[in-house]
């Protein structure tokens, strides 16, 4: 059955009228044509398609639109303001944290929500937190002195 | 040649309204014969295979039908083409892996971009320098030899105030060149942009969430398909009832041609009908699995191909003191790119246009016309990020699934693979069972050599180190595996073969190394004569700082070498790891990679390759391995199948062995070869115990170290 379903998505409000059951990351890739959130295995286990509700990094292909309802989501598309790279997004691309770029929304996002609640992380808490993200590419290396580097705690230059 | 492949020299400017175009035909370029006719694939055309156009506006852009799928070739390249024509790389558009604006491809595997169509690139930028400081010649009033160009202004050296650039010079132009003769190259001592390392071009798209893949292409009306899968390779649908699926609202089904599917605007919904489809299949009986296939290769081997052979096995064998007989195992692994295959398609007029994750377009092209019926001419395969390949993206099922559904529908589709159907129509890497006795005389100089591989194939068999009597023998390539030999496809997995018989060579070398009580690296340096490889593996030691050592530490701590060639690259690797001997489980905590790939065309983008090498390596070392009954494939998920994650990164610490003197090389496979071998060859240091099976479970470290 269809409901009204309200909530911010990077800080503008959205109202939708649809299913509650539906994956989050299939309302943001359909509905709202937000497509840097990335589906890549559906079940929880790879991370591309993490967002960020209400500060908390989230698996957006396991949870339903419903848990949203009244909550701040935050995408890959929102971390930018007025085209200036979020300082993430600007340590990702200086550090090459990146290769095929598939995993990165998710990468970025989920370190986007662990340093909300973790603003200076020891290097062993980003692996602990980003454990779960998957990088087929396997960019790890750089992915964890980028975050250093947003974090301010150093980062390595690669030589 | 088909005409198919042609299009007229003119046709290009026509298209591209004005300007220059210089075209390259790759067959002029020396040392692409070296990789024409590939077995599956046709040689490059005699036609034109990359071009580069200069607009009546000053706009540059590179068409080229390679892809880019992480590996930054999309900003190599366009460092190869700004070096010879004298611009910045800000000055260049690169257009990819477009079968209506690029020139016909092979496609992007095999390390093959920078030291194949790199040469190509930079001889069609040259040939434009060339071309546009002729034209300046005439418009100046100086001759060439007086002018410089520079950053795309051409003018009198020593007084820029005479001046004119590319555009002017582009103005009212509607021409073609080829480059028919070797334009002068800029040498590597005038190298500006060659050899430097900027941030890669596709890196702003990718960080900000803009980079389309060809799931994000999205079009009116488009809907989304799910495909009805057997559950096991060789199985045949005996029934199908997809009446339920019918009688869901807004689900369209199809049932034609062999191919069950539902269609609609909601992903999720056509997921749920897709599970409302009752099928029943026979399934063939399992003949082998996770298990048997080793023997079961051997067993079934067709007649093997030789590719090295010198001297007389039998006298090797009398001229060694010792012999050493070992059988070396290696798991069936899958590409497991992030991005499972994808392809939108739309049918329209008698034309297809089919947007997909491919490392080949160009095959696609071919895959989806005859799907359609059409001539290749009215199919265009349109290639965005593709995220991911490793080899895997090759074969372009999806989009003639995608096409196929388009065409029968009337509507744009998009096919997007689930995790599962990834793990399922993935070409694996095969599995390999190799088979090596080797031997040393009294001053432990290889005497012999005999080498089998079952299964996996030729590359990185062969043999750089001095023996008098060796024989190589490849029962079975993946490329061109019998029916019967795998029990599902097989494929190019990252350095095809070259993974699983670097394992087993680089073992077989330690070894003997230590069974002749000399240290490892200086075993390798005393049995090879190639300066290339003693120059790497010295590159390796010192960045390591490797002390001799003729016996295995044995103190739970351990350290190996491996080294091997691919793609014309030289690459040794030195591990550290730490072995919990009471679980079994290995952490490797350092990892020295030295490599000889030739002049680096981008030396930050090469270390990335060989970081990625070594880090996606730990997943086939440890735990990557496709478990399976006959054509029932038992991993369809990352919790049963584990890749290599951030827990598992060692120090990394990447050399490049300076050789200006030659071309660039591949880089973007060779690390990842030795990464069985190195690290077995550091659990034998830190446990006197050698792991013959990858990948090295805790379980099989176990059960080598009961062995010891």
């Amino acid at each position: 059955m269809k409901e009204t379903i309200r909530f911010t998505l990077n800080g503008a409000p959205v109202t939708l009228e649809t299913e509650i059951n539906r994956k989050l990351l299939w309302v943001l890739r359909t509905d709202l044509e937000e497509t840097g959130t990335k589906y890549g295995c559906g079940a929880g286990m790879c991370g591309s398609c993490t967002v960020v509700v209400d500060g908390i990094p989230v698996r957006s292909c396991i949870v339903n639109v419903d848990y949203v309802r009244g909550k701040a989501v935050t995408t890959i598309e929102g971390l930018a303001t007025d085209g200036e790279l979020h300082p993430l997004q600007r340590e990702f691309f200086e550090h090459g944290a990146y290769q095929c770029g598939y995993c990165t929304p998710g990468m970025i996002m989920n370190a986007y929500g662990m340093l909300q609640e973790n603003p200076t992380p020891s290097r062993t808490e980003i692996i602990e937190g980003m454990e779960n993200n998957l990088c087929r590419c396997s960019a790890y290396k750089r992915i964890i002195e980028a975050i250093e580097s947003a974090a301010g705690i150093g980062g390595g230059d690669h030589e | 040649m088909s005409d198919v492949y042609k299009m007229e020299r003119r046709e290009f400017v026509k298209i591209l309204g004005g300007g220059i175009v210089v075209c390259v035909n790759l067959g002029s370029i020396a040392g692409l014969a070296a990789c024409e006719r590939r077995g599956f694939q046709r040689g490059y055309p005699d036609d034109i295979n990359a071009y580069l156009h200069i607009a009546e506006d000053g706009e540059i852009t590179l068409f080229s039908g390679k892809i880019e799928m992480g590996q930054g070739i999309m900003t190599s390249l366009t460092q190869m083409a700004a070096e010879d024509l004298g611009v910045g790389i800000e000055s260049i558009q690169i257009v990819m892996g477009d079968t209506d604006r690029c020139p016909w491809d092979m496609g992007t595997f095999g390390s093959l971009t920078t030291r194949m169509f790199g040469p190509a690139v930079r001889a069609a930028a040259a040939k434009a320098r060339l071309v546009l400081t002729d034209m300046a010649e005439e418009r100046l009033g100086v001759d060439r030899q007086s002018l410089s160009v520079e950053n795309g202004v051409v003018f009198v050296s020593g007084d820029r105030s005479r001046s004119v650039t590319f555009g002017e010079l582009a103005r009212g132009q509607a021409i073609t060149h080829t480059v028919d003769e070797e334009a002068v190259q800029r040498s590597v001592q005038d190298f500006a942009v060659i050899g430097q390392s900027p941030l890669r071009l596709d890196g702003v798209e990718k960080v900000t969430g803009a980079a389309e893949y060809a799931g994000d292409i999205r079009l009116p009306g488009m809907l989304y398909a799910r495909i009805l899968r057997p559950p096991a390779h060789g199985a045949t649908l005996t029934s199908v009832d997809t009446s339920a699926a019918e009688s869901m609202a807004g689900v369209t089904v199809v049932n034609e041609d062999g191919i069950v599917a539902v269609l609609c605007v909601d992903p999720e919904l056509a997921g749920r009908a897709l599970r409302a489809v009752n099928a029943e299949y026979d399934e063939p009986n399992p003949t082998v699995d996770t298990e048997s296939i080793y023997e079961h290769l051997v067993d079934v081997a067709p007649e093997p191909n030789v590719p090295d052979e010198e001297g007389d096995l039998g006298a090797g064998r009398a001229a060694s003191e010792r012999t050493f007989e070992e059988t070396y195992y290696n798991a069936y692994v899958a590409h497991a790119p992030i991005e499972p295959h994808t392809a939108v398609a739309e049918v329209t007029d008698g034309k297809a246009t089919v947007w997909s994750s491919t490392q080949a377009p160009f095959t696609q092209q071919q895959g989806v016309a005859r799907a359609l019926g059409f001539d290749p001419e009215n199919v265009r395969v349109i290639t965005p990020y593709v995220g991911g390949g490793f080899g895997g993206k090759v074969s372009g099922r999806q989009a003639v699934e995608a096409a196929r559904l388009a065409q029968i529908t009337g509507t744009p589709v998009q096919v997007a693979w689930t995790r599962a159907e990834e793990f399922f129509y993935d070409q694996f890497r095969p599995a390999a069972t190799i088979k090596l006795t080797s031997g040393i005389d009294a001053n432990g100089k290889l005497t012999l050599w005999d080498y089998q591989v079952y299964g996996a194939g030729a590359r990185g068999s062969d043999v750089f180190y001095d023996v008098p009597n060796k024989s190589v023998r490849v029962f079975g390539e993946w490329g061109g595996a019998p029916e019967g030999l795998h029990p599902f496809a097989v494929g190019a997995w990252r350095a095809p073969a070259a993974n699983s018989n670097r394992f087993a060579a680089e073992q077989q070398i330690e070894i003997m190394a230590y069974a002749a009580g000399i240290d490892p690296l200086e075993f390798r340096l005393s049995n090879t004569s190639d300066e290339r490889m003693q120059a790497t593996l010295r590159a390796a030691a010192d960045r390591y700082g490797w002390q001799p050592r003729s016996t295995a530490a044995r103190n739970g701590r351990g350290r190996g070498l491996a080294c091997g060639i691919d793609a014309e690259t030289y690459v040794a690797l030195i591990a550290d790891v730490t072995v919990d001997v009471a679980s079994g489980s290995v952490k490797v905590d350092r990892v020295v990679c030295a490599q000889d790939m030739g002049i680096v065309v981008n030396p930050d983008g090469s270390r990335m390759q060989m970081e990625g090498c070594i880090a996606m390596g730990l997943g086939y070392v440890f735990s990557e391995e496709l478990r399976f009954e006959g054509g029932k494939i038992l991993d369809s998920d990352f919790a049963s199948y584990k890749l290599a994650t951030f827990s598992q990164m060692p120090q990394i610490d990447t050399v490049f062995v300076s050789n200006d003197a030659l071309p660039p090389k591949g880089g973007g496979e060779p690390a990842i070869i030795n990464m069985g071998a190195v690290v077995a060859n550091a659990i034998f240091d830190a446990t006197g115990a050698r792991v013959y099976r990858l990948p090295m479970t805790p379980e099989r470290v176990l059960e080598a170290l009961s062995n010891v």
